[in-house]
């Protein structure tokens, strides 16, 4: 049982998958508490299918999938960021619009062309356990750092713009650089992650640990602390059965959390559940 | 902008503001005055929300100018109808927002955890630190709204509706607290659909509906003609106690008679 366990570990593939499934599972535990309690589950959803777009640039030119996709996914957060701020249409249409295209447009690029490079559709899609390579390792390291930097040091003025953000304006809290601050962590975060989920699961993976979080606990700081947890124990169970069933591992990742949601529920009942039901309610 | 009256610490002149296309406030002139205390009234719509954000400076006017002492530190206590109660805090997180400057690390120094223990005991609220914010009643949870705005040691505090949809002896207990604190020298002003409940209480009223329609104490504006420019219609004005009571009186023919034994 146990060398079936460790078998996979003598890979440096697995290894390399091991570990960023892991902090992308933390990574998108920890933002996704904001993501969740700020309403933005479909902004995530909508950013993840926008960075589609680069990764499918950046497969055609063969260039780096960090810099080509990076740059668009963080064009792309800046504009939903404005959009939603100005509320001149719906935020929800306005987000649809600027996401699903570059979606379909890395759709007809993969059509058009086929895969080049380092870009495989399947893997963008559903996430693999073989296209990890050093450098997503790397990456990943760099963006999980950089989120729990800012994590720690805007502690105070993320929860507050998020709790409240008409009074956190009048306290001095800047709440526009806040937002556009924590809109560049979830860019760079799905950015990292979107080779082990997967375009079409990340949403799930940035949800499910936050509400899992939630229904553990009222505290704001322990929220953020299970949910990190949470996360990195999906992302390191779920690339094991990856391994082991051969899925897909974003789907397995996702499969686990939605799991462990539902073991969450059966011992804490509808009561914790009822928690969540207006998390996002301003 | 520059404020040069010793006393005041917002002055509006011929402010207007806009939510869209359409005028909320139109030519406002107002001063808040150091250790005023203030209800604004006025019908559902009037602009009430609306001049307090602009007094704080969330609002900004599309004409005329907003004058604030420098340095002004306002607090702001929002309708309890607007917060998610649903969001995970705990009342220790929720006063904390209020030293959100200053200090990068997210743990309370021993300093900010004497200062919330102060400001809880003061507002009766000792011993609740731990409880997230649905646990409170309603009383405390507005009370908690208002510890937190003192924790920014405001100079003006503004409420918005603090006794709406709250038991009368929650009303009573926010109102001594306020009176408490304006006893110490905070300036409040606050907005109220309570007439006799609320306004007819308060040192000063403004009446307001787009427009400026009345300011002064209680016995002044409560009439029957500022009523009837502020509402839209005519209420008459009883006196009890030295105070105004307003009463919302029907006209004989709009009256549907009630017959005993009616279904």
């Amino acid at each position: 049982m146990i060398d079936a366990f460790l078998t996979p570990f003598a890979f440096q593939f697995f290894r390399y998958g091991v570990v960023v499934a892991t902090l992308a599972g933390a990574l998108c535990g920890l933002v996704g508490v904001y993501v969740v309690l700020k309403g933005m589950s479909y902004i995530g959803h909508g950013l993840s299918h926008a960075i589609f777009g680069g990764f499918a640039v950046a497969a055609l030119m063969g260039g780096s999938y960090f810099v080509v996709a990076g740059l668009w996914g963080f064009g792309s957060a800046l504009i939903i960021n404005q959009v939603t701020r100005r509320r001149v249409i719906g935020s929800d249409a306005a987000i649809g619009v600027v996401t699903t295209a570059s979606f379909a447009f890395g759709l007809a690029l993969f059509a058009l062309f086929g895969s080049r490079g380092s870009g495989s559709f399947d893997a963008a899609l559903f996430g693999s356990i073989l296209g990890v390579r050093a450098s997503d390792v790397w990456g990943m390291v760099v963006v999980t750092v950089f989120a729990a930097l800012v994590v720690f040091f805007r502690y105070r003025a993320l929860l507050f713009s998020t709790f409240d953000p008409e009074v956190a304006d009048v306290s001095g809290v800047r709440t526009a650089r806040v937002d556009a601050l924590l809109m560049l962590v979830l860019a760079a975060s799905i950015l990292v992650s979107m080779r082990v989920v997967g375009v079409t699961l990340i949403a799930a993976t940035l949800v499910i640990p936050a509400t899992v979080a939630r229904m553990l606990t009222n505290s704001f700081g322990r929220m953020l602390v299970l949910a990190t947890g949470i996360g990195a124990a999906c992302g390191f169970v779920g690339m094991n059965l990856s391994y082991h069933l051969d899925v897909q591992s974003g789907t397995t990742i996702v499969l686990v959390g939605a799991l462990l949601f539902t073991l969450v529920f059966a011992f804490t009942g509808p009561r914790a559940l009822r928690r969540t039901a207006t998390l996002d309610a301003h | 902008m520059t404020f040069a009256a010793a006393e005041g610490l917002v002055r509006l002149r011929r402010v207007t503001c806009a939510l869209g296309k359409q005028q909320v406030l139109v030519d406002i002139d107002l001063e808040v005055m150091a250790g005023q205390f203030t209800g604004v009234v006025g019908p559902s719509g009037s602009g009430k929300t609306t001049l307090l954000r602009t007094l704080m400076g969330t609002v900004r006017p599309i004409a005329g100018r907003v004058e604030r002492r420098p340095g002004l530190r306002v607090g702001y206590v929002p309708q309890v109808g607007t917060v998610n109660w649903s969001f995970p805090v705990t009342v220790r997180e929720c006063l904390l927002m209020a030293r959100t400057r200053g200090r990068l690390l997210p743990w309370a120094s021993a300093a900010e955890k004497s200062e919330i223990a102060a400001v809880l005991e003061r507002l009766h609220m000792d011993g609740l630190e731990e409880r997230h914010i649905r646990e409170l009643s309603g009383g405390q949870q507005q009370r908690m709204f208002i510890a937190r705005a003192l924790l920014g040691q405001p100079q003006l505090l503004l409420l918005d509706e603090p006794t709406s949809g709250v038991d009368v002896k929650t009303r009573h207990e926010v109102l001594h607290l306020l009176a408490d604190l304006n006893a110490d020298g905070l300036a409040i002003m606050l907005t109220t659909h309570d007439l006799n409940g609320i306004a007819a209480h308060l040192p000063h009223l403004v009446c307001l509906n787009r427009q400026v329609l009345g300011t002064g104490p209680p016995v002044e504006v409560l009439t029957p003609d500022v009523l009837e420019l502020t509402y839209g219609a005519r209420l008459e004005v009883l006196e009890h106690a030295g105070m105004p009571v307003v009463v919302d009186r029907y006209p004989a023919d709009d009256v549907v008679p009630m017959r005993r034994g009616a279904p």
